[in-house]
């Protein structure tokens, strides 16, 4: 049961936004193009002083056009996946719950799939098709789950994460079908979900930004509900709370957080899961904690995961490759060591 | 159920057991051009014996389909698969080159099957119908392909026409470089919109280099990443090519005006000398005698950046 007075100590904030500020500047000095961290630093003196810069103008158009919207970008989608994942965990009662579980992956990817091979040049939209499926995907995705989970009857959290067991394998099924039609879309649709940030700029900022914010203030204002609600729902009721009402606020925000990660980077796995978990371990279990922490953790963390897809080596690696690699072993190590102490 | 059937089971094993089967060989053969039996192989592939001059063959690669037709063997073609798209006479269905169905093949009773790679064990199974299997696989220079014209021809009974078709093809080939004068420019080379690149290691990069041209993939090594490297928008940039060649035209709508539209790209030489030059995919990724036609286009951007 966690301490439900655990509030956030401000140290601890400070601390976290300071972590996250020291990766940010890192990962914009830094970059796939070597122009010396020197130079770039001298480049935003240049723009707070009106100074001469050293950098060519497409040097600063790397700088300015490609590298802070990516490293901005990767900091709203960790922390939207992050921040998801923690309220999933928390409405669920269950550590591995996450709304890629619920469907989300899989309707993003299915609804990608289908515009990839039914509308392939679209072009000139205000948004791109592919994100704009994803998107829809990822929020149907949820809902066919939270629907499916609804009628199986009770609306309990293990019907609704196996309804989203049910309803992900579905949706993945008529992805592999509609790819198996048309296999010159493989390469296309294949890269997507290995999850990037390599196409991005400030356009995806800006669709990407708005939802996660309002996602982020919703489940912020809701961590005091949610603490309550992981005594149980009739403790929750007895204290003049609607726990159905509540889940469904807090599941529709994450899951719009969700869905807007996914449509400008793809699928990019363990975020999620991993962030919360270890924001646990070090500050504490309530809501009111992981949910903010998770916030700067994600963001930081994705930063970071980033900067190594796009330095460590020649071309790039796939960012969910990246997550993968350092999340899965990571999470293996944290079950183990969290089950040992429990035991 | 079994009763109600078992009349008409009777009926069919008595017809299949009585069938004469009309030989599809009948009629005499017209004279055979070229000589048969003739083992040929392509290089980096199995040799494969055939017996007799093939009159029913399906092919599963686009590159081969392109090349059978440039040689004439186009009437001897009853099926080529789904990505075959040129020529336009080719007899396309619903077959797939990637994972093909040994039973979808078979049922266009061919005698010559012609994909790229067999990964599937698929020569084995057609092996069971009587029908052989010849691979073709990418081409890793441009000798490579005139190799497989010749091999096509061979093949499928038109000797003379493969071998004279690798030898036009080198030959213009050989003419377009030598008659574009050699500058030393840069080019990036667009595969899709998340900036997948090929390096001077593919076949298309061997062709480029014959043009004295750098390629901005090959960073170190070339052979990273088997020559498919992924690049970032910051390292086009950075590289600032002459020259950019979209082979993500037709797939995937990108033109000169959309790549100037990407953030920071119009800084680029390239974007601002007009030196984006959007490809036919099919011709940007097929080792066929279209080859010459991307080497065309290739002198032509080359001749333009001139100025």
């Amino acid at each position: 049961m966690p301490d439900t007075r655990t509030r956030l100590r401000a140290p601890v904030l400070v601390t976290g936004i300071l972590v996250l500020v020291a990766v940010l500047v890192s990962a914009v000095l830094a970059g796939a193009s070597d122009l010396g961290w020197q130079r770039v630093l001298a480049e935003f003196w240049a723009q707070v002083t009106g100074g001469q810069s050293p950098l060519s103008a497409r040097e600063a158009a790397i700088v300015w056009q490609l590298r802070v919207p990516r490293v901005l970008l990767a900091a709203v989608v960790g922390a939207a996946l992050a921040v998801s994942g923690a309220t999933f965990q928390g409405v669920f009662r269950n550590p591995l719950a996450d709304p890629y579980l619920l469907g989300a992956a899989a309707g993003a990817g299915m609804a990608a799939t289908l515009v990839v091979v039914l509308a392939p040049s679209v072009t000139g939209w205000v948004v791109g098709p592919l994100p704009l499926a994803a998107f829809a995907g990822a929020i149907g995705g949820v809902g066919l789950s939270w629907l499916v989970g609804r009628s199986a009857g009770g609306g309990g959290t293990s019907t609704l994460l196996l309804a989203g067991v049910a309803v992900a394998s579905f949706l993945t099924a008529i992805q592999t079908f509609t790819q198996q039609l048309n296999t010159q879309t493989l390469r296309q649709v294949y890269t997507w979900m290995l999850g990037g940030l390599s196409v991005s700029g400030w356009r995806e900022v800006a669709i990407a930004v708005p939802y996660v914010a309002v996602a982020a203030v919703v489940l912020c204002l809701s961590a005091r509900l949610l603490d309550v609600l992981t005594l149980g729902d009739a403790e929750a009721a007895s204290l003049g709370l609607r726990p159905g009402r509540i889940r469904l606020v807090v599941l529709a925000a994450a899951s719009l957080a969700t869905a807007a990660a996914v449509s400008v980077s793809g699928l990019i796995g363990f975020v999620g899961i991993v962030v919360p978990h270890v924001v646990r371990m070090l500050a504490g279990a309530s809501h009111r904690v992981v949910i903010p922490l998770s916030l700067i953790g994600g963001a930081a963390f994705l930063v970071l995961a980033d900067q190594v897809a796009r330095t460590i080596m020649p071309g790039e690696l796939p960012l969910g490759v990246v997550t993968a690699f350092t999340g899965a072993p990571f999470f293996a190590w944290i079950l183990r060591s969290s089950r040992r102490r429990v035991s | 159920m079994f009763r109600r059937f078992a009349p008409f089971l009777a009926v069919l094993l008595v017809l299949t057991g009585c069938a004469t089967r009309p030989s599809e060989d009948s009629a005499s053969p017209p004279e055979t051009p070229g000589t048969f039996p003739v083992t040929v192989s392509a290089p980096g592939a199995p040799a494969v014996t055939v017996d007799a001059q093939p009159r029913r063959i399906v092919s599963l690669s686009p590159s081969a389909t392109e090349t059978l037709f440039a040689l004439g063997a186009g009437p001897q073609v009853v099926a080529v698969d789904s990505a075959s798209t040129y020529p336009e006479q080719a007899p396309r269905t619903a077959l797939s080159g990637l994972s093909p169905d040994p039973e979808a093949i078979a049922a266009y009773q061919p005698d010559l099957v012609i994909v790229y790679a067999d990964t599937t064990g698929l020569a084995d199974a057609l092996a069971k119908t009587g029908t052989k299997t010849l691979q073709m696989p990418d081409a890793k220079t441009l000798d490579d392909a005139y190799a497989q014209f010749v091999a096509l021809g061979k093949a499928t009974g038109h000797q003379a026409e493969g071998e004279s078709l690798a030898r036009q093809a080198k030959d213009d080939i050989d003419k377009i470089v030598a008659d574009t004068p050699k500058r030393s420019l840069s080019y990036y080379w667009e595969l899709d919109q998340t900036y997948y690149s090929v390096t001077s290691a593919t076949f298309v990069g061997q062709v480029l280099s014959r043009f004295g041209l750098t390629n901005i993939a090959d960073g170190t090594d070339p052979d990273a990443s088997g020559g498919y490297p992924q690049l970032s928008a910051e390292r086009v940039l950075q590289s600032d090519p002459d020259l950019i060649f979209l082979a993500d035209s037709k797939c995937c709508g990108q033109s000169a005006r959309t790549v100037a539209a990407r953030p920071g790209w119009n800084t680029l030489t390239a974007v601002q000398r007009d030196q984006v030059v959007a490809l036919d995919d099919d011709i940007a990724s097929r080792w066929s005698p279209r080859i010459v036609d991307l080497a065309r286009t290739v002198a032509d951007a080359i001749d333009k950046a001139g100025a």
